[in-house]
């Protein structure tokens, strides 16, 4: 079978070969024709546009030979370049790859070295990442390849060494693969800049982006070229098509459960498919669900076939084997979380399952085009709803996968904290002129907009922590010279730059690592680590807690240093359920789709039965939320009032809205007492009745939604909600206020040098406008907090509010009250957590205990 | 002794802890207070712990002894006291006091002024502070109570150290809670540290190992409004 990049000459239109001919150089024409194949036109079109100096976006799906296209243009042009004379300066890189992934990296670097080898180039092709030994980087520097694959966090460091700038100074082409993903992150404002700052190295240099369909590829056009013209866009090139894939739900015969996440219902229908098919790739949304999943198909894996797990805490040599093993086709399954998410080619999968809705359409897409890696061979896909939620949604995202309907999110501006790292990164290199490296800033698209001012409070952050209180001025890490360059103030400032590059935070986490059982460590020391987990779910254990881990049942032993010690649990019950709740917010555009088919009783003759009955008893016993209304229901319920409201705009945004509703009906005088948020509803519970109040306009629903909530009661929350903290920590890091390592020490989690969260309230109470929490609550509000879409909701339901005050719940009102007490209802109740614990005490011990 | 009304008020019978005879309030702010004795105790004020770090590069908000100072002077002019004990580690290092604004050097003055002040040696800050006044000790005896830094590995029945920053963890309904406390067995108390920018070690570490009498352990955990005594045994390490 052909590489996936590659198709035979019969399915090619005739005038890519034409094409070919005038584009291709002999060598590659010959190639081509040895092996039978011919180019495809969106490649040779691409190589087209390259020759003729222009950026370009490619936008394929997966399979349509996206790297061979991306390529061409490099190698093309390395083939025919004369040799280098005896004597003459060695040349610099001439192609930089970027992919976010290391292991993409080392995938393309095989992928790509066997053409390069059969057609007799003469191309060196290396890698450097983390991974990558410090003496072949140093040989890097001195001798650079021609193409050089490499990671984000690389070329930062590349741009903040010595000599930079003659490193760079040959290099015609940047490479930037699965543009998409890389956008919508910080690495993705890191990376423009690197981009800024190569194109003021070389002028004329070219990008080509390739990415998998997006909803708005002007602004990825955009991303790929200088903003010094407003507005320039590189060129595009969108291939179209690929079959169309087989998706289907499963129609389960068992009942689909009310509420929760683990689809345990399906597993003996999973197996059955998993049986019928060669390599089954199982997708999940959590680390959580992957192993819980994986205990439930062992469970009932009667044949023992190979089914392994994959995801990202697990540790590195395991994830290897697994990759291994699969990519020799020697596996009938694979669970794995979204570390496979990304284009890596790993044999033959000729079905996906998704278990538990996949939360966004163009998320759906890209997973299932991990099937049967050939654009024109149909993927198939079979999604399993956790939930009747879920099911609604899941036949949602399958409309949306038919009519192409793309739902990815939109690009957001640059963060202040990264732009200060880069300065930073920027002064390690060479000298800069503020307004020199100003304009260059702009010329990167997320920071399009940035203005002057911030940009020098910027340049006071890094040089001084830009404080009103001027105390730092003679620990400048950055100094003025009297020509107007700002220079590093000396090399140790350097060296902590290049320790704590990258926007990537890791969650504090510990190892696991096995022990006898009983045993607490000490004497016991070097079993096998398993991988990483985070420090907070360790946190809720107790000695003798069992849970999943690693595919296993593991009994927590106790912590040590930064170790958890564990021993394999007897019995096969995990005590603690190990479960974080989704991982990603419902998308805007699924969500809509959701309210639309609730509103559409025509299109409930696609749901399973059952699901269509639950809807029906619905509209019976209560109503349903007509397509842009808000349906708000009350029902008492033991001694508690409910209130429950369907706004299906997602968790984060429904958290923020408990968060504010909780507020303002305190202040009522509702006395609420607790609120939980699902990615469709938000339930609020009080001690007065919330639907007496409502009906008598004591405040009214309208005046309770009002906007002003996201005022005031906004600003007043930001104040010292934990999520804030947790977003100032990530800030702190990647601007370089705090270091994420020093140079000697490892410092990680709870030992960074001065805790965030006394620096974050400290800053605050005298400080408020430092542009360190400006960025903050920016941050906070785009990703946390969904202000946003919280925004547009409560200006769409104006005057749309439904209210119905029932006697009992709804059927609509199940699943999210069956959350309550399975998830940890806010981060503000700690005092009453601490009062519970002292007044057990109290109960079991008497007051003299405290005397 | 005369307590004005405000400060009698603050002071409930409840609230109050027996150390080696001595009755005390642990106030949730951090501070001891001896009201037989006038007494306030505080411990690792860390003041000018920003600029130390700022010193190597860490350029952090330079308003840690300002908000520390502020918070100290709110407990001054709850207890008024007559003697205040600053129970060691006061400055980051030894050159602190001497990096010190003017400003704050003035605050911390006028709180002094009128009232005897001991600082306590700590490892931060063996040497007395400069250009401060308030008398420089190793240790302080008091009654039956012993002022020190550290606490002592022997055991002394009324000994008032600081040191290690404790704090304590509970878990209540699978949600962790974590917080600065005073650790007590009733003979002995370790205070919480009061700095801006201190951070914490959970009492259940072992660089803790043989200081408590494990069955009288009390964690007095500070509240937004209140402390909250808890007994050891609903303690978690890490």
């Amino acid at each position: 079978m052909p590489p996936r990049y590659l198709l035979r000459v019969t399915e090619q239109p005739r005038l890519a070969e034409q094409n070919a001919a005038v584009l291709l150089p002999e060598p590659f024409v010959k190639w081509f024709g040895q092996k039978g194949w011919s180019p495809r036109a969106h490649q040779l079109e691409l190589l087209a546009k390259a020759q003729s100096g222009q950026s370009v976006l490619l936008i394929a799906p997966t399979g349509a030979g996206k790297t061979l296209a991306g390529f061409l243009p490099s190698l093309t042009e390395l083939a025919s370049r004369p040799k280098r004379k005896p004597g003459q300066a060695r040349r610099g890189i001439h192609t930089l790859y970027i992919s976010p992934l290391k292991a993409l990296a080392v995938d393309i670097e095989r992928n790509l070295g066997k053409p390069v080898e059969e057609i007799g180039l003469p191309v060196t092709i290396e890698t450097r990442t983390g991974d990558t030994p410090s003496h072949k980087r140093q040989r890097q520097k001195l001798a650079p390849p021609d193409i050089l694959l490499t990671t984000p966090e690389q070329l930062a460091l590349l741009i903040a060494s010595n000599g930079a700038k003659r490193f760079f100074e040959d290099l015609r082409y940047v490479v930037l693969d699965e543009l998409h993903s890389l956008v919508t992150s910080k690495r993705g404002h890191l990376l423009a800049l690197g981009l800024a700052r190569l194109r003021a190295f070389v002028p004329d240099l070219q990008t080509i982006g390739l990415s998998a369909t997006v909803a708005e590829p002007d602004e990825l056009r955009r991303w790929l070229v200088s903003q010094a013209a407003p507005g320039a866009m590189s060129e595009l090139i969108v291939v179209t098509g690929g079959a169309k894939p087989e998706i289907s739900i499963l129609d389960s015969e068992e009942r689909v459960p009310w509420a929760g996440h683990s689809a345990r219902y399906a597993t003996p229908e999973i197996y059955r498919e998993i049986k019928r098919h060669k390599t089954t790739l199982l997708f999940v949304n959590t680390r959580s669900q992957a192993e819980l999943l994986f205990q439930e198909l062992w469970r009932v894996n009667e044949d023992t076939l190979p089914i392994a797990l994959h995801h990202g805490s697990l540790d590195v040599a395991q994830r290897r084997r697994v990759e291994k093993a699969m990519g020799e086709n020697a596996l009938r399954a694979i669970v794995a979380t979204s570390t496979l998410d990304l284009g890596i080619d790993w044999g033959d999968v000729d079905l996906v399952v998704h278990v538990g809705a996949p939360k966004g359409a163009s998320r759906l897409a890209q997973r299932i085009g991990r099937a049967n890696h050939r654009m024109d061979e149909p993927s198939k896909a079979i999604l399993i709803p956790a939930n009747r939620f879920e099911v609604l949604e899941c036949r949602a995202a399958l409309d949306a996968n038919y009519l192409g309907a793309q739902d990815t999110p939109p690009l957001v501006n640059g963060g202040l904290d990264v732009l200060a790292q880069h300065v930073l990164g920027c002064a390690c290199g060479a000298p800069f002129h503020t307004g020199a490296l100003f304009d260059e800033v702009r010329t990167a698209a997320p920071y399009a907009s940035l203005d002057r001012p911030t940009f020098d409070r910027v340049i006071d952050f890094v040089a001084t922590g830009g404080y009103a209180l001027r105390n730092y001025e003679r620990y400048a890490r950055i100094r003025q010279t009297k020509e107007g360059f700002w220079r590093v103030s000396n090399p140790a400032v350097a060296q902590q730059y290049r320790l704590n590059v990258g926007t990537i935070i890791e969650v504090p986490a510990l190892n696991v690592r096995y022990v006898q059982a009983g045993s607490r460590g000490a004497a016991s020391r070097g079993g096998r680590v398993l991988g990483k987990i985070e420090e907070a779910f360790l946190e809720t254990l107790t000695h003798g807690d069992t849970f999943m881990f690693a595919g296993k049942i593991l009994r927590f032993e106790g912590i040590r240093e930064n170790e958890c010690f564990v021993s394999n649990a007897p019995g096969s019950d995990a005590k603690v359920p190990y479960y974080g709740g989704g991982k990603f917010p419902l998308s805007t555009y699924l969500a809509e789709q959701v309210r639309a088919m609730l509103d559409d009783p025509q299109r409930w003759k696609k749901l399973p039965e059952q699901v269509a009955d639950w809807l029906r008893f619905q509209a019976d016993k209560s109503v349903l939320p007509k397509r842009d209304d808000l349906l708000i229901e009350t029902f008492p319920r033991g001694n508690r009032y409910y209130m429950v409201a369907y706004p299906f705009e997602g968790r984060l945004a429904h958290q923020t809205l408990g968060m504010l509703l909780t507020r303002r009906l305190d202040r009522a005088g509702a006395k609420p007492v607790g609120f939980v948020a699902t990615d469709y509803a938000l339930a609020i519970w009080s001690l007065a009745d919330m639907g007496w109040m409502f009906k008598n306009r004591e405040p009214s629903l309208a005046t309770l939604f009002d906007q002003d909530m996201l005022g005031d009661d906004l600003e007043a929350w930001f104040a010292d909600s934990w999520l804030l903290k947790r977003t100032f920590r990530n800030c702190a890091l990647i601007s370089g206020l705090i270091e994420k390592r020093h140079p000697g020490k490892e410092k990680s989690g709870r030992q960074v040098t001065v805790s965030t969260d006394l620096i974050y309230d400290v800053l605050r109470s005298h400080e408020p406008d430092h542009i360190l929490l400006q960025a903050t609550r920016t941050d906070a509000a785009t990703g946390l907090l969904d202000v946003s879409r919280l925004a547009e909701m409560l200006s769409r339901i104006r005057g749309r509010i439904m209210h119905k005050n029932l006697e009992q719940i709804s059927p609509l009102a199940v699943p999210i009250m069956l959350e309550i007490g399975k998830m940890p209802v806010n981060g503000e109740a700690d005092e009453t957590l601490l009062m519970d614990a002292a007044t057990l005490v109290e109960e079991a011990m008497g007051p003299e205990m405290t005397d | 002794m005369n307590f004005s009304l405000s400060r009698a008020t603050l002071i409930a019978e409840a609230d109050l802890v027996g150390i080696a005879g001595e009755r005390a309030v642990c106030d949730r702010r951090g501070v001891l207070y001896f009201p037989d004795l006038r007494l306030l105790a505080v411990s690792d004020l860390h003041l000018e712990k920003g600029s130390s770090f700022a010193r190597r590069g860490a350029l952090i908000p330079p308003y840690d002894t300002g908000a520390t100072l502020l918070r100290l002077q709110a407990v001054i002019a709850d207890y008024q006291p007559r003697i205040v004990v600053s129970l060691g580690d006061s400055f980051h290092d030894g050159g602190g006091a001497e990096r010190m604004h003017e400003s704050f050097r003035g605050q911390l003055e006028a709180m002094m002024a009128g009232r005897d002040w001991f600082w306590v040696a700590g490892n931060h800050d063996p040497e007395a502070p400069a250009d401060l006044p308030g008398e420089t000790v190793r240790e302080l005896a008091i009654g039956s109570l012993l002022f020190r830094h550290e606490p002592s590995k022997l055991r002394v029945e009324g000994e008032i150290s600081g040191h290690l920053h404790p704090c304590a963890r509970i878990v209540q309904r699978g949600r962790s809670v974590r917080r600065r406390c005073f650790a007590g067995d009733g003979g002995r108390m370790i205070m919480p540290a009061f700095g801006a920018y201190t951070g914490s070690l959970n009492v259940l570490d072992r660089a803790y190992a043989g200081l408590f009498r494990l069955e009288t352990l009390v964690a007095y955990m500070l509240g937004a409004e209140r402390i909250f005594a808890i007994s050891g045994s609903m303690l978690r390490p890490g």
